[in-house]
């Protein structure tokens, strides 16, 4: 199965990466080189295997709702690329109408 | 004290200088600054170092143990941690330009025990940017280099904190585990490296890489070491939903033994096949022998699976680190692209800028192999396959107590040797992949070099929560070999 540059491009919005013209043709074919590798595990038979997607196979773990201090907003704030009264400032994303 | 001699101890025996009050903190600070700012400029382990906040800290405690001499295991200890781990006010930046000015409100819970015990921090080492690469090859700020050959890597991960040990730059470090990112730097740089059982140590502020695969864990000088600093680092943490509440043993106790009288070794012969170099092959043979001198039953094990784990790993591997990258996004904390039209140009474009082609590489490919179509091919095929390793080495710790393997199939690399070529660096982790994919804990030590001088390692691999097997049969044979006793001489 071939991966295209259309689809690396699509896998590349999906991922939110603008790639370069240069990118996209090594992604293309690195992934190419690295999905054809993976084909192996289809000489698996793992019919009725069930899929393990963390070890210690917890399920939920609870604790008391109960009130505890967390990081203040000046601290939570503190990395922030862009921040204006005590808000993440971002792009504006409603256009005017 | 000689202020030369000091760099050349390891935890456990600083530990006891310091007790005794035979050494201060300020002299321990002013000879490992010493010794970093010999080595430092061939081999490149610190991203940030620490050094007049350690002096300052270092005065504040020899002041304080001036009258009345209580002190902690760790206490005045000169530790360096992978910039992966959070340190509360010291930037940490994964060795991304994504976290270039990273400066974390908060300790991670391996980094707040330690400093509860008072130990030093000199500085966070060097790594694959976000904990992806076997070489440092992938870091932003420039590769580390191994002080055995700087011409060649260090391994990676967590090669900073493995060159960091080597060069004697911090008596003991700690690095993270996701496929063998410590244990693989650890048997390049000729030092010991133990990934604990998953869920052994919090995860809490480590930056996520893949999170049912991650572990932190100690780099040191020898098993001992190792012993002392996952003491320090072990138990159950509410803040981490995956750290098991399993009670943290003495993990020195388990050192008092020196046979391995009764414990049965599993030698798997998958890990002994093709691509495998004949003289780490030779060592890891020569250091099963000397598991069998020392009392060890050796029994041959079957392991078949073995060869499917790469595959695994980087299914499973990428489609958890595409989810766990995907936040950042410019928004909350690292960096913004500086010009964009609208919010999803801002993503896209802090995203091309922040990160670099190797991390972009596994977000494109575990967004492809989690995206509609390809979900159960891949991810679901990999999770099932994990299924299987793990009930092979169930079955396999039914009979045997330990199992031994090499940690890579060669000695340390040359730079750009596989940086072009992604896939032959992948398989590069064979031996070390299936630990993480079935979370067991395992250890790397030196049990030899090669013909050009470069270390080899070799690794135990134990049942789940048995760290105390691991070290037992680890410690017993370093202290029958000694290996040691060279030491790299960094030119």
């Amino acid at each position: 199965m071939e991966i295209t540059k259309q689809e690396v491009e699509k896998v590349a919005k999906l991922a939110r990466l603008a790639l370069t013209e240069a990118e996209t043709t090594a992604f293309s074919q690195q992934l190419n080189q690295i999905v054809a590798y993976v084909q192996k595990l289809k000489s698996l038979s793992t019919e009725g295997v069930e899929p393990t997607s963390t070890v210690p196979g917890q399920s939920n773990v609870f604790r008391p709702d109960q009130v505890q201090a967390s990081l203040s907003t000046e601290q939570a704030l503190s990395n922030a690329p862009d921040a204006e009264a005590q808000c993440f400032r971002v792009p504006k994303i409603i256009q005017e109408s | 004290m000689s202020l030369t001699l000091i760099h050349k101890f390891t935890l456990s025996e600083l530990q006891r200088k310091f007790t005794a009050g035979d050494v201060t903190a300020t002299e321990i600070v002013r000879a490992y600054f010493l010794r970093v700012t010999q080595v430092e400029p061939k081999v490149n382990a610190y991203l940030t170092q620490r050094k007049e906040a350690a002096f300052a800290q270092a005065e504040r405690l020899d002041q304080a143990l001036k009258g009345w001499r209580k002190t902690t295991p760790m206490m005045a200890m000169p530790l360096a941690v992978k910039d992966n781990i959070c340190t509360e006010g010291v930037r940490t930046t994964c060795a991304s330009r994504m976290l270039d000015t990273f400066v974390p409100p908060y300790d991670a819970t391996v980094v707040a025990k330690l400093r509860a015990q008072n130990y030093l921090l000199l500085g966070k080492t060097n790594l694959d940017e976000f904990a992806m690469g076997s070489s440092t090859e992938n870091s932003a700020f420039g590769a580390s280099r191994n002080p055995w050959n700087i011409q060649t890597v260090p391994g990676g991960s967590s090669g900073g904190s493995a060159v960091a040990v080597a060069a004697d730059e911090c008596v003991a470090a700690l690095g993270s585990d996701t496929g063998g990112s410590i244990r693989q730097p650890a048997a390049f740089c000729g030092v010991v490296g133990l990934k604990p059982t998953y869920g052994r140590v919090s995860r809490y502020g480590l930056v996520a890489f893949a999170s049912s695969l991650d572990q932190i864990g100690p780099i040191t000088k020898d098993v001992t070491d190792a012993a002392i600093l996952l003491g320090a680092i072990a138990g159950h943490d509410p803040r981490d939903s995956t750290s098991a509440n399993v009670p943290v043993p003495d993990y020195l106790k388990a050192l008092k033994r020196k046979d391995l009288k009764r414990l049965k070794v599993g030698v798997p012969a998958e890990y002994f096949a093709d691509g495998l170099d004949p003289e780490v092959d030779q060592a890891v043979r020569t250091a099963i022998e000397g598991l069998r001198e020392l009392g060890a039953d050796i029994r041959e094990i079957k392991l078949p699976t073995t060869d499917a784990a790469v595959a695994t790993y980087y299914v499973i591997a990428t489609a958890e680190a595409s989810s766990n990258l995907a936040r950042y996004d410019g928004v909350k904390f690292g960096l913004r692209a500086a010009e964009s039209k609208d919010l999803l140009d801002m993503y896209l474009k802090t995203r091309a800028e922040g990160f670099g082609p190797e991390v972009k590489r596994r977000i494109m490919l575990g967004t492809y192999v989690l995206s509609a179509g390809y979900y159960d091919a891949y991810y679901g095929k990999a999770q099932a396959v994990r299924t299987l390793i793990r009930q092979e080495f169930e079955a396999a710790f039914q009979t045997v107590d330990l199992i031994v393997t090499p940690v890579t199939p060669t000695t340390a690399f040359k730079f750009g040797e596989k940086a072009q070529d992604p896939l032959q660096m992948y398989l590069s982790d064979i031996y070390t992949i299936s630990a993480n994919l079935a979370g067991l804990p395992a250890i790397a030590l030196p049990c030899g070099f090669s013909k050009a001088g470069l270390p080899i390692g070799f690794q135990l691999i134990g049942r789940p929560f048995e760290e105390e097997t691991l070290l037992r049969g680890a410690h017993a044979y370093e202290q029958a070999t000694n290996w040691r006793a060279k030491r790299p001489a960094i030119r």
